[in-house]
Order: C-alpha cells, then sequence, then structure tokens
C-alpha cells in the first residue's frame, strides 16, 4: 500500500503516480483534482479527501473509495469496476456507464445514471443512500439504478422529470413513490418479491459496504421503473 | 387506388428487345422492383419499389434498363413543387417526420463553384510535378507558437501529439452500422495503404479493425457507444462529435431492428434495442465542460492522442471555434450544411447549418485575429467532391478536408439516397448479409486508393500551376483565390478578391 501526498499535485502528476508503480494506493490531501484514475485498470485507490469531476472516467476495472463528497461526473462511461463514496456526489454521475458499480452513501446531483447501458454479462448498477436530483435515469438503456431515500428528512427520493427517454434498464425507488410524477412511457410498480430477488445481491454488498442492514432495507416496499419499450421513437418517421 | 397513392417517381424501362429475361435484375434488386411471370415468360416491374440505385442498369448483361424519372406531374406551380406537394401527402398518410438520407440536395448555392484557383505566369515559374519533389504531406495537431530551447541550449522538439497524413484528405465519420462491415474494412485497408485516417463514426470499433489502429479515427459522441479504455487508446486520434453538418443540433438515432449480431456487440448494447445518441452531450453545457471531455480523453490516453473536436457549421461558427481552440482540443472538424448522413430528418437536413466555406473562412480568420490559429489544426468536410474542392479549402485556411460521400461513391454508390431502408444494393449501407457481400473489401479499398492516387496527382498539379512545392505553403494562402459572380459581402466573408481583381 502506497500512500500518496497530493496536497501539491495536480492531476496530470497523481495519475502518472497512479499509473507508474503499484496498484495500491492511498490518496491524502485530496483537494478537487479531476480525472483521477482516469480509463485504469487493476487498481486499488483509496482517497482522503475531496476528488474532483470525473472521478473514475472510462474506469476499466479499478477500485476507488472515497472517504468524503464526490464532484460531478463520477464514473463517466464506465466500463466496469467498483466506486464506493462515504459521502454526497454531484451531477451526470455515471454518465453512459456500461458496467461496474457506483455505490453512494448520500445524495446525488442532477442526471445520476444518465444514458447509462448495458451488455450482455455487463451491468452496471449503481446505488445512491439518500435522494436524486431531478432526471434521474434520463435515456436509461440498460442496468439498475437503486435509490434508497435513506436520512432524506421529508424530501422526495427523485426530483423532477425521472425516467424521461428511459428504454431500458430498471429503476428502484425505496417506497411508494405515490408523489413522483413519471412520463409516459415508463411504467411504476411495487417491485414484486422475484424483482426484489435481482437486486437483493447488490443491496446486500451495498449494506456491508456502509454497515446497514438489509432487512431493514428491504423492510419497505420498492416501486419498480421500467421501460414499456426498448423502441420508443419507432412511429415518428415517414421514408422520403 | 386511393387518397394515400403517389405516383412512383421513375419509372424501370425495359427495353423489350434486348431483354432476354435472365433475371439478373430480379436477382440484384433488393427492394424487389423486378419480377419475373413464369405464365407469359417475361420480367414485370413495380415502378413504387425503385429507388434509383442504378443496380440493375449497371448489371443488365444486355443494356436492355434504364430508369427515368416519371412525367406523370402534377400540374405545374412556382410556389407549390411536385415535391412539396408529395411530402405533404406522405405527412398526411403517416403523420411522420420526413426523413432522408444523404446530403442536402437543395440548390444553394456551391462556393467551390464560384471560386477560381491562380496560376503562376512568366514572374512566378510554374513547377512540374512529375520531375520534381512536391510535398502533400500534412501533421495535423497543436503548434507550438515559438521555438522553445532545452536548458543546454538544444532544440525542443517536443510537440505535442501529431497526425501525419501523406495528403490533406482523410475518410469522415461513418459508423458500422450505418454502413457495412465490407464497407468500414475497405476504408481501413484503403487508409492503411494511403497513409491517411478513416473514422469510425459512433458505432464502435469492430475487433477485426483494431489491427487498423494507427490509421484509425475512434469517435466518442453523445451516446458513447462502444466506448472503453481499450477503445480509445487503439485509434491515431480521438474525435468527439458535438455535430454533423447534415443535423446540426440533433441527435442519433439507429433504430433497434439495426442493433443485431456484430452491430450489437461493436456498439455493446442488447439487440434490438435503439440506439439513440441524445442531441447534446448531456454533461456539456460550456466550453469549460467540454475542456473537461476533452481533458478525460487526453488523461485516459495518457496525451498521446490529439483529440478532435467536430462540429456542424452553424451561424456562430466563428466564435464557437474560438471557443474551441481553447478548450485543449488540438483539431476542430467542421462540417458544412451538405455534409452527408445515413438518416435525417428532411427539414433538419435542408435547413440547418450553413455552407463550409464561409464557415471555414470565417473560423481560420476569427483564430489568426485572435492569435491561436497554431493552437489547432482545422479539418472541414461536408461537402468536398474533388481535388479542386481540397485545394480551394487549403487556400481557405483549412489543413486537412473530411471526405465521405465521394468515398462511398468509389464504392459504388450511386447516390439513390434511401440509406435509411437498410436494402443498400451496392453493399454500402445496409446490414444484410447477401447484400454486404456485394462489395468486396479488396475491390472497394483499391477503388478508393484509385481515387484519393488520382487527387493528389491533381493537387500537386495545382500546385505546381501555383508555383508552390509545398501544400503547407497554401494553406490559408486566400491570394491563390479569386471569386467570380459574388457579393461584395461574400468576398468579405470569404476574403477573397474577385476575378479580375
Amino acid at each position: 500500500m502506497q500512500t500518496i501526498d497530493v496536497a501539491d499535485l495536480d492531476y496530470k502528476a497523481i495519475n502518472e503516480t497512479l499509473r507508474e508503480a503499484g496498484s495500491d494506493f492511498i490518496i491524502e490531501g485530496c483537494c478537487g483534482q479531476k480525472f483521477i484514475a482516469a480509463g485504469m485498470s487493476d487498481k486499488n485507490v483509496t482517497i482522503n479527501g475531496i476528488p474532483g469531476n470525473a472521478l473514475g472516467a472510462y474506469l476499466n476495472n479499478a477500485n476507488i473509495t472515497v472517504n468524503a463528497n464526490a464532484q460531478d461526473a463520477v464514473g463517466d462511461t464506465m466500463n466496469e469496476g467498483k466506486i464506493l463514496i462515504h459521502g454526497n456526489i454531484g451531477d451526470a454521475a455515471g454518465y453512459a456507464m456500461r458496467g461496474g458499480k457506483i455505490y453512494v452513501q448520500g445524495n446525488a446531483g442532477y442526471r445520476a445514471g444518465i444514458h447509462m447501458k448495458a451488455y450482455e454479462e455487463k451491468i452496471p448498477v449503481m446505488i445512491i443512500g439518500g435522494c436524486a436530483g431531478s432526471f434521474l435515469g434520463e435515456y436509461q438503456a440498460g442496468g439498475v439504478i437503486i435509490v434508497l431515500g435513506l436520512h432524506k428528512d421529508n424530501k422526495r427520493i427523485v426530483g423532477n422529470f425521472p425516467c424521461t427517454g428511459m428504454h431500458g434498464g430498471k429503476i428502484f425507488l425505496r417506497g411508494n413513490c405515490e408523489n413522483i410524477h413519471f412520463p409516459k412511457q415508463v411504467t411504476a410498480r411495487c417491485a414484486s418479491e422475484g424483482e426484489l430477488d435481482e437486486i437483493r445481491e447488490y443491496l446486500s454488498e451495498y449494506c456491508s459496504d456502509f454497515c446497514y442492514s438489509v432487512d431493514e432495507l428491504l423492510s419497505e416496499p420498492f416501486t419498480v421503473i421500467t421501460p414499456d419499450s426498448k423502441n420508443p421513437y419507432k412511429q415518428m418517421y415517414v421514408a422520403n | 387506388m386511393s387518397i394515400e397513392f403517389i405516383y412512383p417517381e421513375f419509372e424501370v424501362i425495359r427495353n423489350e428487345n434486348k431483354c432476354i429475361s435472365c433475371r439478373i435484375c430480379e436477382q440484384q434488386c433488393a427492394n424487389e422492383a423486378h419480377s419475373y411471370d413464369e405464365k407469359h415468360k417475361i420480367m414485370m416491374c413495380d415502378d413504387s419499389k425503385c429507388v434509383n440505385c442504378q443496380r440493375c442498369v449497371s448489371f443488365c448483361p444486355k443494356r436492355a434498363l434504364k430508369i427515368v424519372k416519371s412525367d406523370c406531374t402534377l400540374r405545374e406551380n412556382a410556389n407549390w413543387s411536385n415535391e412539396t406537394i408529395k411530402e405533404i401527402y406522405k405527412q398526411a398518410n403517416s403523420g411522420g417526420v420526413l426523413l432522408s438520407s444523404m446530403g442536402n440536395p437543395k440548390p444553394f448555392p456551391v462556393y467551390w463553384d464560384k471560386i477560381l484557383i491562380n496560376a503562376s505566369q512568366v514572374t512566378n515559374p510554374s513547377i512540374d510535378p512529375l520531375r520534381e519533389p512536391m510535398e502533400t504531406r500534412v501533421y495535423l495537431g497543436k503548434k507550438p507558437s515559438k521555438v522553445q530551447r532545452t536548458k543546454d541550449g538544444a532544440l525542443d522538439c517536443k510537440l505535442p501529439p501529431q497526425l501525419e497524413l501523406s495528403m490533406p484528405v482523410m475518410f469522415s465519420a461513418m459508423s458500422y452500422g450505418s454502413i457495412s462491415y465490407n464497407a468500414h474494412k475497405s476504408l481501413a485497408l484503403a487508409a492503411t495503404e494511403l497513409g491517411i485516417l478513416y473514422n469510425t463514426g459512433e458505432g464502435g470499433l469492430h475487433e477485426d479493425f483494431y489491427c487498423y489502429g494507427e490509421n484509425t479515427v475512434v469517435q466518442v459522441a453523445s451516446g458513447r457507444f462502444g466506448v472503453h479504455a481499450d477503445y480509445l487508446k487503439a485509434g491515431a486520434a480521438i474525435e468527439i462529435k458535438i455535430g454533423q453538418g447534415a443535423k446540426p443540433g440533433i441527435g442519433g438515432h439507429l433504430p433497434g431492428a439495426k442493433i443485431v449480431g456484430d452491430i450489437s456487440r461493436t456498439r455493446m448494447i442488447p439487440e434490438g434495442s435503439d440506439a439513440i445518441s441524445p442531441a447534446p452531450h448531456h454533461d456539456i453545457y460550456s466550453i469549460e465542460d467540454l475542456r473537461q471531455l476533452v481533458f478525460s480523453l487526453k488523461e485516459a490516453t495518457e496525451y498521446k492522442k490529439p483529440v478532435i473536436v467536430k462540429v456542424a457549421a452553424v451561424h456562430n461558427i466563428a466564435a464557437i471555434a474560438s471557443g474551441i481552440a481553447r478548450s485543449g482540443a488540438d483539431i476542430i472538424a467542421i462540417d458544412g450544411f451538405r455534409g452527408g448522413t445515413g438518416a435525417a430528418p428532411t427539414r433538419i437536413r435542408d435547413h440547418v447549418g450553413i455552407p463550409i466555406e464561409l464557415a471555414l473562412a470565417a473560423v481560420d480568420q476569427r483564430l489568426r485575429n485572435e492569435g491561436i490559429r497554431n493552437h489547432v489544426s482545422l479539418v472541414v468536410g461536408g461537402s468536398i467532391r474533388s481535388a479542386a474542392d481540397v485545394v480551394k479549402a487549403i487556400a481557405l485556411g483549412a489543413d486537412a478536408c473530411y471526405v465521405a460521400t465521394a468515398a462511398l461513391l468509389a464504392l459504388g454508390c450511386h447516390l439513390c439516397r434511401t440509406c435509411q431502408s437498410g436494402k443498400c444494393n451496392w453493399g454500402i449501407a445496409t446490414q444484410r448479409p447477401e447484400l454486404v457481400k456485394r462489395l468486396n473489401p479488396a475491390m472497394g479499398s483499391e477503388r478508393l486508393i484509385n481515387l484519393m492516387t488520382a487527387w493528389k496527382h491533381e493537387i500537386k498539379e495545382f500546385m505546381g500551376g501555383m508555383g508552390i512545392n509545398s501544400i503547407e505553403a497554401l494553406r490559408g494562402n486566400r491570394l491563390m483565390l479569386r471569386g467570380i459572380g459574388l457579393t461584395e459581402k461574400e468576398l468579405e466573408i470569404l476574403h477573397i478578391s474577385h476575378a479580375g481583381e
């Protein structure tokens, strides 16, 4: 395990250090440096302090743990690996991610999980412990987004316009979601036992990461949202 | 018939005296326009299915076929053209947005055709390119603004990453999905042989084509299809696609029906699922955000590859390009409003954007005025049709040109503009195995190499005529251009003089 004090390093220098040697790192004194571990494989990185935008962009099988908040675009176009955030995250987390996991203890900003995909054995999973901002799962094409609404202090579990343009994947929101307005092209219903079984493994992992009880999480009903069609725009065109 | 009937646009004319009923036309037509009447032993045709792709005409062994534009027209009306009226019918029949393929066919001015090139006479001798060395090689990428020296006084030769092209032309983005495997392979083979680059478009890179990586531009667009670390590292350069000349401001949409087999694997999305590229990148709302994407890509590829930002030519293109030049991008690609497409809403294609000639002139001038022209290279496309267009573009300030429609024509495209049907009889814009195999990549690449070799000769002839022996000396050399039949304003924007001046 190598400890790097990055207080005086810019993002380029940090990534050069990460690339050069070893696979296990602790980054101390992180303060807004962007792109940490972009495109990297086979690394275990723990970050103390707050990483900047695009943490773990194009991540290709590395593990990142942040012991604080993270900023925008966490796990942009992530392919494989795991990002664990002991805090809140900014906007557009997991944009177009195709695989791997982003587990957040706190809240997420706007557009979490936008255009998330899935492909064969690759099923990306994003779990947000608190609440998510507006446009959750916009254009979602695959994968699983789970929002738990823990410590939400009477806030709605998601902001406005969740699932706009969704055409694949699933979103699970803890609670009955009666106060949430969903667009026409998706169906929101109470998750069945079978559907909850699909996510039990992820929730167990999440609970062991953040010291929660799975049984307690599952004591409340979950709402599952799925798109009605994977070809929502089929009828829009006429050949000319 | 009914109110929904629209008279076919084309008629298939068969010379019965020449036709031997060999049925080749029937086999060649994926649109099923031709059929054989067993009972009467004659060939039949359904004009309504003909798209005028000329496949049957080209393959008829007896030259018994021709396709003509139908003379069955509505009453002439200068305001309501036949085309306009038929579009109304189509929309009234279906409620659909009109969808077209290939570039804007409307009679807007083509400025290339209103610009003339200079030649040396008497005072500055011309050069014979057949006997004297003539350099068409270009390097694309950020150039240092001054000579740097290391501590010991030696020249610091460390440059930002550059793309080397043997001639100032690249094949522009066409995704695997919009065009076939064999079309992609033809482009990859030709680019490698020619020492230029082709471009994956937003469809990912097929595993078979990673070996052509040194001659490949890999694209990252708003849908991020097929984008992962190995893909980014495979290419010689990475292109961020913000916009496309045929549909500025519009996203892409490959219908689920076309997401099958290899296409699904290469895009890394499930079979049958629509591939939607949203209109904007949802993480880009400013030049600062663009800078973030540029540098995240540079970080992921260790600063070894130039990053291209491709935008459509739109009204404020000069200011936009100035922003891009400051975003850290190495190359700006600008796509004019006549650029091609596999499918775009007709109205957008025909009415949005501006001509590349004006956009290029405006951008080059703006970057020069701001002293940042060397921070980026400029690549222009949409549409470059010949070596003359290339030479004019270079003289207007481009570093290189993007060519796609001309490349497809070399592969056999007859510009029938029905790519969206997926039934391309020439094996280009289709995924049907029986059609794809009609395009032989070895032959396709040879035709592309022929075309580009011919253009290279022509470019050298132009250069020699002007007394210029290096393409670098032609770039932005607008004194070599004169306008013909252009207004004061047009000349001012193009920054060229009128012929005779």
